[in-house]
């Protein structure tokens, strides 16, 4: 679907467009996760604005109706557990049918309650438990220069997940094997299970973080998706180096009730709390 | 046939609720308890215990190996440290943290970790740890747990409490009832005879045991006298017990919700094979992982429920005939 001719070149998609695929995304998201009743909604919704940056934007080489193309861009959900919005896009991608949607962890799904290759078409490594599909993604970057290839890798991570060492040890082996074909996109939501972040395991500035480890970082507000196509572009330009984009975001935006409240992690919305939603972003149950 | 969801209303509650009762309780007559989490305390329950005693709860974030490596350092200065976090983190995360610095140094870190198995359900294989039993059973100086309901893990929890050394003590997050008897003692190494019989044995584990007492009554109901026994500590194996169960019954089924490889069925078989040879049949999962789903509808699908365990009885008793 989308041209593989020059990666690198600046994307410039209708942010019209992609304001109105964010929008269904989220609202596709409540529903799945009425339906499953668990699951987790809010980096879900708190990511919806970046991954549709990412995936509807163009910046990412993937034929969704050939999702094992070999020369595909890979994305990586390292943060596993907000998967109710990457299946939400790859059904709108056409990867595999919309109606998986309404099945999500139930027996026999296709749509794993975390990310599961074997099971979910379009979905690029098993992830889940926290701090592995960084190094995951960082393999499949290195497998590009060795294969002299020029596929890129894009992985989403969190600030929970960045409190695993493992983060880090992917972080300095990414620089010092100068992976430049690796982009993190990580949401910086302030928010974990237990928590606020501060509170339970404060993390710092992790751009900071980042920039100090060698990385080129910046900061986005990951709701401005001019911000974060500004700064995907900036990142395919980046040579030498892998790229986090920081992506500070609030957890369940736009969902009132939701919104900054760690209660919406890891929680569905009943019957009551998805018409309420539905109404809020201004759609009928 | 009876299955999970048709059994008789007896009381629920999962067996990491009554881990974080007890958990409480100890904390409250012991102040050198003291409990760490990795971002998990309102699933693995510590989060009585830290809302009791906030100055001896430590949550360390989402960094399960640092976890397992500090609650060692507590405990290398003398204090009973519980750990907590999902088994599939807690152990598989930090199995070289669990060797090196808890089961070699052989101190007092109790890890109590919850959402083992497939009735953790919904998280689907990520989360399922299906493992667990085979890798803490070989360690030294590990005793490894697995409550049948949740009288049985209150007890198991005190127990680790009060015994020095490394314990892990593997907890679900489904459910399931309370149906050992009011007065049941659970003893380390010991295994519980929940039922008597002379025709064949079922061993269960967890929560599989109540699985194994409801095969128990429908094979009575056919005529088989089966023996049933709760194996609620899998290291140190009751020996005693295994061979007993050979040596009266001829067979033996096992049940754990766990691969085949490596578990409660490996352990029981490495017995036998030394001291009294029988057929044993091993049910549990079969050299695969899980997946998402409900609880129950999982014990069911990968045919750990007591239709399946008569089943398995049935072809045994066949064989032996
Ligand atoms: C290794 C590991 N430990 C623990 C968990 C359980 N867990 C799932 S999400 C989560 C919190 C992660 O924080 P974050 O990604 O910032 O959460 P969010 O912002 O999406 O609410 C935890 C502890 C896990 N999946 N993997
Ligand atoms: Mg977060």
């Amino acid at each position: 679907m989308i041209a593989v001719a020059d990666r690198r070149a600046p994307r410039d998609p209708d942010f019209d467009e992609l304001a109105a695929i964010a929008h269904e995304l989220r609202i596709d998201v409540l529903k799945m996760l009425n339906l499953s009743a668990s699951g987790h909604p809010g980096g879900s919704l708190g990511m919806a604005d970046v991954f549709t940056t990412l995936f509807f934007g163009g910046h990412l080489a993937i034929d969704p109706q050939d999702p094992t193309w070999a020369e595909r861009d890979r994305f990586v959900l390292s943060n596993g557990h907000i998967c109710p919005i990457l299946y939400a896009i790859l059904a709108r991608l056409g990867t595999f049918p919309r109606d998986d949607l309404w099945t999500l962890r139930k027996l026999g799904s296709n749509l794993q309650g975390h990310p599961d290759f074997h099971h979910t078409k379009g979905v690029d490594a098993c992830t889940g438990s926290l701090g592995n599909g960084v190094s995951v993604a960082l393999g499949m970057a290195l497998s590009a220069r060795i294969q002299n290839k020029d596929w890129r890798v894009y992985v989403g991570s969190s600030d929970g997940e960045s409190q695993e060492g493992q983060v880090w040890e992917m972080a300095t082996a990414a620089v010092h094997h100068k992976v430049d074909n690796l982009t993190l996109l990580l949401d910086w939501n302030g928010i974990q299970i237990d928590g606020f972040t501060k509170d339970v395991m404060d993390v710092g500035d992790l751009r900071a973080k980042f920039e100090t480890f060698g990385w080129h970082a910046v900061e986005v507000d990951g709701h401005d998706m001019r911000a974060v196509n500004d700064a995907l572009n900036a990142a395919k330009q980046v040579q030498g180096k892998p790229q986090a984009i920081l992506c500070r975001t609030v957890l369940g935006k736009p969902i009132s009730f939701m919104e900054n409240v760690a209660k919406w992690h890891g929680v569905a919305p009943d019957d009551d709390q998805l018409a309420q939603a539905l109404t809020e972003l201004g759609t009928a149950p | 046939m009876a299955t999970t969801t048709e059994a008789p209303a007896v009381k629920t509650v999962a067996t990491r609720e009554s881990y974080g009762k007890a958990l409480a309780e100890i904390g409250a007559l012991r102040t050198d308890v003291i409990v760490l989490d990795a971002d998990l305390s309102g699933s693995t329950k510590t989060n009585v215990f830290a809302k009791q005693f906030p100055e001896r709860f430590f949550n360390m974030g989402v960094a399960e190996a640092n976890m397992i490596g500090t609650a060692s350092g507590l405990a290398h200065t003398g204090l009973t440290v519980f750990a907590s976090s999902f088994a599939m983190f807690a152990v598989g995360k930090a199995f070289e943290q669990v060797r090196q610095e808890v089961a070699l140094p052989n101190v007092s870190v109790k890890i109590c970790a919850s959402h083992a198995g497939v009735t953790t359900g919904e998280d689907g294989a990520s989360h399922q740890m299906l493992e667990d039993l085979a890798i803490m059973r070989v360690l030294p100086n590990m005793t490894v747990i697995v409550p049948a309901d949740g009288n049985e893990a209150e007890q198991a929890v005190r127990a680790a409490a009060e015994t020095s050394g490394p314990f892990y003590v593997r907890l679900s997050r489904m459910k399931t009832p309370l149906f050992l008897p009011s007065d049941y003692r659970f003893e380390i190494g010991k295994a519980a005879k929940l039922r008597d019989g002379n025709d064949i044995t079922l061993i269960g584990t967890g929560v599989t045991a109540y699985q194994c007492v409801l095969a128990g009554e429908q094979l009575a109901a056919q005529g088989t006298s089966a023996r049933v026994l709760n194996m609620a500590t899998i290291k140190p194996l009751d020996v005693e017990a295994v061979v007993a169960a050979a040596r009266e019954t001829g067979g033996i089924v096992t049940v754990e919700e766990h691969q085949r490889a490596g578990g409660l069925g490996s352990a029981v078989c490495e017995v036998v094979a030394e001291s009294h040879p029988c057929n044993v049949t091993r049910l549990g999962m079969q050299d695969r992982f899980g997946e998402s789903g409900p609880g129950d509808q999982l014990l069911e699908h990968f045919g750990l429920t007591a239709p399946a365990i008569v089943a398995a009885a049935n072809t045994l008793l066949e064989k032996n005939r």
